[in-house]
């Protein structure tokens, strides 16, 4: 009897494993646990079993039973759980669909490098200052030591409002102003718009610089090359090559152009970087005592550095910008591309 | 500046490769821009003799011709008229290869062998001149290649010279730089004259009227010239500077200038009446041709040359065509002189005549280099000429110029301003290699004269720049400044602008750049009335063209245009916003007032995907956008006013927009009219807010903390029937005028009119919401507030309840 409970427990084992759907299920529960299933069937042949083996077929005819039945609950458990799920799996969206609702817009490339730099040179203890785009010919020029019928002044072809009022040719003429009113120490940064009469691929009559200003006792060329080193190399990246070159500008002395080996080729010569392989990036220099001495500054006590470039050559650079003028016709084309 | 090589080696030895040479000038601070190969654009052209020359059988215009490589003797037929037999000319050979890619064949022209082509100089890119056969130098030996005998090949740098170096703008300048770069021994032309017995002082004079723009003249004659083209190696240095070749007299004055720095003129003597000259400024409206056979009316103050009578040059800028040397000239009068840099500065640009000479005038020459280049001159046109030096020269020199001498460096504040040491004879050992005189002082100091062509060096900050400059940037040592907190005012508005930037990204707007100038005629576009302060530009000067000479007053006409400019490019869903300035005038020699502005524009679909299902933008689309910044900045108070409104905006869907009651902007669809003028399909709607005002409501917000009530809100909605003019904010304003306490909060849910309202009303559906701040209300105890609130808005409205 008990090699036949053995075999029963078999038989309903393996026909749990092949049976899928909840009435199978409540089908195999009647076949061996109802009131004419084989179970109970077996259990009534007690009277077959020798007395001595009864105690331990009782036992194992319950134990049976119980196993099935737990059995038998967890499959139609798992199975209402399956049941959900199918439900679900039907109401299947295309995922791949896009998104609704506002896309949102893009920042003006330029700007976006305006705001790179500003937030590199304000981890450096920059601090933005702005002023006026349409200038006195005094802060744009001769603040700046560039005199009157000065061969300097061709370095920047200008917009005039009035013979002494021009459209400012470069943000220099911030910093006198603010040198006017602030004593060292110094560290400022003022960018925007600046317009100088000229208009070709590499040109437009209006552009946007950033030119800083570090003024206190003890500065020297080493640390322009140290804020200027650190700064490049955070735009650019640190593996970034560069050079310190002597250059002219009338408000710096000594000045300095600085060039970076070039992004596109890497330094082996091409149409960007004129074969030379060298890209000019920026102009800075040590100010020149005639400029510290417009502005009451003790050049003796005091000394400083400034740089200038040029917004729209370093996104030009960054971005692969083959024409500056794409700027500012605001194609919504070009512009989504960043 | 443009550098031949093989000139400039006339001057200094060189061992550099080019590329070495190009990379040390340009760490020395004179950028070499390009390095330019010159070769010939030609091979298989060789030096020939022309042994006969017989008219062609059967064409008139034809010569058959012998000519000789030295080795053999070919036919060739030749078209050109300037040739007799033993004229030395450029023979290209069969095979050879002539500018073009042509090459030469033997062939048979009207019946006759042709072995070969004489050739002129422009069909061998040599020269312009395509008149006739090139003819060359007799001592030339035969089949020479053609490129060795002119010496063709050569390496051109382009230097970019700044604008202190004036130094720099000469062979001889630049030949400095290399010697001090390279350690090596320049090598100056010795020049010796031969004069003549016959003394100039006793032929012409000099009479400087106007010292102060003319400090120093001297001049030579040179007599029995004889006038012709210059030879070969002549033409070549000028070709390789840029210039042409034009006579051996005039030739040796650009060529002495590119040499030394120093411009010259040479007048044909016998046409300087009464055979003197007067250094002297212009009149008013005195008329001037110049060599160049312009006519020029002289702004008063031009610093004139003249002879006895009239002028003869422009000083500094061009000579005269009255004066010019000809080819029958005979005598030379030699001109080399300093001029005021300042006024030939404001000369060249006031006659728009930016010449060689006056490029270097203004930028100030060598006042010591006015006298040698004189004497190198003559001597050279003597030479090439075969004319007679006379004795002496005229040296009139009533102003000194000034020169720098002695200037205090002191090797400390070296240090200071490189932040690294460099050792006394470090510095004394550059500057000595440019020129410089240095003398020691005393401990650590000196005293250093410049050469008198380094007009850029006269203080101790000057000195430094030349120590570093050649001791090399790259070996100063990387270091950062001292730490030191400043105190600078932040921009608050600043702050603002990125916040009010990130508000409408996210809302779906893209920023633009739009120039800040453009066509004075956008103030009749946009219909501003005389009085509007926005109608008068202030207009740059010397614009780039008449649309880009008006500062703009608004930025709204820009953002038009952009619109439009996209519309051409087939994108006509745009949300599109600036940051920028406008500017107004104030009186004339004030600077004009800038606005910081923010300006705005939608047009077309709401969404550019499938999803939106093609819903066009609107007033409340904007309107939304700009609620939501001021929601952003705290600032509930803002309120739309259709009172206002802009003459370009459509006056039933605009208004301002007022703050504190003050008016910082406006919103509203544009004008159809505008529309069409600018050509634009769609609605377009804009916005414009100045920055300024905004910024400074902002800084004097408080935000102070309501308490939340826990109790729940009683709602209660009623629909008023009113005109159709009657705005929703009025009466949102006398419900809540009403200052009933437990009336939390009115909004709008429905505004509707339909056929069943009478004709210019329509329906507003309030929702009320009821709240204690200590209690939960009753029903009574809502109606009786709401019953209070409805009838007072219906007495003092005439609305009636909708059912």
């Amino acid at each position: 009897m008990i090699s036949e409970l053995q075999k029963l427990e078999n038989d309903a084992l393996a026909e749990l494993k092949t049976a899928k759907t909840e009435d199978q299920f409540l089908n195999l529960r009647i076949k061996y646990l109802g009131r004419k299933g084989l179970l109970t069937g077996l259990l009534r042949n007690i009277t077959q079993v020798t007395e001595a083996e009864k105690p331990l077929f009782g036992k194992l005819c319950n134990e049976l039973k119980n196993l099935l039945n737990a059995k038998i609950d967890e499959a139609l458990q798992q199975q209402a759980l399956r049941n959900k799920e199918d439900v679900l799996l039907k109401e299947k969206i295309d995922v791949t669909l896009p998104g609704n609702g506002i896309k949102c817009g893009r920042i003006h490339p330029v700007i976006q490098v305006r705001r790179e730099i500003c937030s590199i040179f304000s981890s450096f203890g920059f601090s933005v200052v702005e002023g006026p785009e349409i200038e006195l010919d005094y802060y744009n020029f001769e603040a700046l030591n560039i005199p009157k019928d000065h061969p300097a002044r061709d370095m920047q072809d200008t917009f005039y409002i009035e013979d002494n009022i021009v459209l400012r040719t470069h943000t220099s003429p911030v910093q006198v102003r603010v040198m006017e009113k602030v004593r060292p120490p110094l560290r400022i940064l003022s960018p925007g718009r600046v317009y100088r009469r000229d208009s070709d691929v590499s040109h437009t009559p209006m552009f946007h610089q950033i030119e800083g200003l570090l003024v206190d006792k003890g500065v020297s060329f080493g640390d322009l090359k140290g804020i200027l080193t650190a700064f490049l190399k955070k735009i650019f990246g640190e593996s970034t090559t560069l050079r310190f070159r002597p250059s002219f500008f009338p408000f710096t002395e000594p000045s300095a152009e600085v060039d970076i080996r070039c992004v596109m080729c890497g330094g082996k010569g091409c149409r960007v970087c004129g074969q030379s392989g060298w890209l000019e990036i920026l102009g800075s220099g040590m100010v020149d005592p005639a400029v510290f001495q417009n502005v009451n500054y003790d050049f003796e006590e005091y000394s400083g550095f400034a740089f200038g470039l040029g917004l729209e050559r370093i996104a030009m650079l960054k971005y692969g910008i083959s024409d500056i003028r794409l700027f500012f016709e605001n194609d919504i084309r070009f512009l989504k591309q960043f | 500046m443009l550098v031949s090589l093989k000139w400039l080696k006339d001057y200094v030895d060189i061992e550099l490769t080019t590329e070495e040479l190009a990379h040390r000038l340009t760490m020395a601070g004179l950028e070499v821009d390009e390095i330019k190969s010159i070769h010939p654009q030609f091979s298989g052209v060789v030096v020939a003799k022309i042994l006969s020359v017989k008219p062609h059988p059967s064409a008139d215009r034809l010569s058959l011709c012998a000519v000789s490589d030295g080795t053999e003797i070919y036919p060739v037929v030749c078209g050109a008229k300037n040739i007799a037999s033993g004229d030395i000319v450029p023979l290209a050979k069969v095979g050879a290869v002539i500018p073009g890619g042509y090459t030469i064949k033997s062939s048979v022209l009207r019946g006759e062998k042709s072995d070969g082509m004489l050739c002129s100089e422009g069909e061998l890119e040599i020269g312009d001149d395509e008149s006739g056969i090139m003819h060359l130098p007799a001592d030339l030996s035969l089949g020479l290649p053609l490129e060795a005998a002119l010496a063709i090949e050569d390496t051109v740098l382009d230097v970019n010279v700044t604008p202190n170096r004036s130094d720099c703008l000469s062979m001889i300048g630049m030949a400095r730089e290399v010697a001090a770069i390279t350690g090596n021994k320049m090598k100056l032309p010795s020049v010796k004259i031969k004069e003549s017995s016959e003394d100039i002082h006793s032929q012409s004079s000099v009479q400087i009227v106007d010292a102060d723009l003319c400090p120093r003249y001297t001049a030579r004659m040179i007599k029995n010239v004889k006038v012709g083209p210059s030879p070969i190696w002549m033409k070549n240095r000028l070709e390789s500077a840029g210039l042409r070749a034009i006579n051996n007299i005039v030739d040796v004055t650009n060529f002495v200038m590119l040499e030394t720095g120093q411009p010259l003129h040479a007048f044909d003597f016998r046409f300087l009446e009464e055979g003197r000259i007067v250094v002297r400024k212009s009149r008013e409206n005195e008329e001037f041709i110049s060599l160049d056979e312009k006519s020029h009316i002289l702004p008063a103050d031009t610093l004139l040359i003249c002879d006895g009578v009239k002028p003869v040059a422009i000083g500094g800028i061009m000579g005269g065509l009255n004066s010019e040397v000809k080819e029958d000239t005979q005598t030379v009068f030699l001109e080399s002189a300093y001029f005021n840099p300042p006024s030939i500065r404001r000369s060249a640009r006031k006659l728009a005549m930016p010449t060689d000479a006056a490029f270097r005038f203004e930028r100030g020459i060598d006042p010591e280099g006015v006298v040698k280049a004189l004497h190198r001159a003559a001597q050279l046109i003597a030479d090439l000429s075969g004319g007679s030096i006379s004795k002496n020269y005229i040296d009139e020199y009533p102003n000194k110029i000034p020169s720098a001498q002695n200037i205090p460096l002191r090797l400390d504040r070296i240090r200071r301003v490189i932040g690294m040491e460099i050792g006394a004879k470090d510095v004394t050992k550059i500057l000595r290699s440019i020129g410089m005189i240095v003398k020691q002082e005393g401990r650590g100091r000196y005293l250093v004269t410049p050469p008198t062509c380094r007009v850029d060096i006269s203080r101790e900050i000057d000195l430094i720049e030349e120590v570093i400059r050649l001791y090399g940037y790259d070996r100063v040592p990387v270091t950062l400044p001292p730490v030191a907190v400043t105190e600078i005012e932040v921009i608050p508005r600043l702050d603002m602008e990125e916040k009010i930037r990130q508000l409408l990204i996210g809302s779906g707007y893209t920023e633009i750049v739009n120039y800040s100038f453009g066509n004075p005629l956008v103030a009749d576009a946009l219909c501003f009335p005389e009085n509007d302060e926005r109608r008068i530009p202030v207009r740059i000067k010397n614009p780039l063209g008449e649309d880009l000479s008006a500062m703009r007053t608004t930025m709204i006409y820009g953002l038009l245009e952009t619109a439009k400019r996209n519309a051409n490019n087939g994108s006509f869903d745009l949300k599109i916003f600036e940051i920028g300035r406008i500017f107004l005038n104030r009186k004339k020699g004030e600077l004009p007032e800038e606005k910081n502005m923010i300006a705005g524009l939608l047009t077309g679909k709401m969404t550019d995907d499938f999803w939106g299902s093609g819903k066009t933008v609107d007033f409340y689309t904007l309107k939304g956008s700009l609620e939501n910044i001021f929601v952003d900045f705290k600032m509930n108070n803002s309120r739309y006013v259709s009172t206002v409104v802009e003459p370009f905006l459509h006056p039933g869907k605009s208004c301002g927009i007022i703050l504190d009651d003050k008016q910082i902007g406006f919103l509203g669809e544009v004008h159809p009219d505008v529309l069409e003028k600018i050509n634009l399909k769609n609605k377009a709607y804009v916005f414009e807010i100045n920055l300024d005002i905004l910024v400074a409501a902002y800084l004097e917000r408080n935000i102070s903390c309501q308490e939340i009530s826990k109790y729940p809100a009683v709602l209660r909605d009623a629909a008023f029937v009113i005109p159709d003019t009657m705005e929703a904010d009025k009466m949102l304003n006398i419900v809540l005028g009403q200052k009933e306490d437990l009336l939390e909060n009115v909004s709008i849910f429905d505004v509707y009119s339909g056929k069943e309202f009478t004709e210019g009303t329509k329906s507003l559906g309030l929702r009320f919401s009821y709240r204690s701040s200590d209690r939960t209300l009753t029903d009574s105890e809502a109606n009786a507030v709401h019953d209070r609130i409805v009838q007072k808005t219906v007495t003092l409205t005439g609305a009636k309840i909708r059912d």
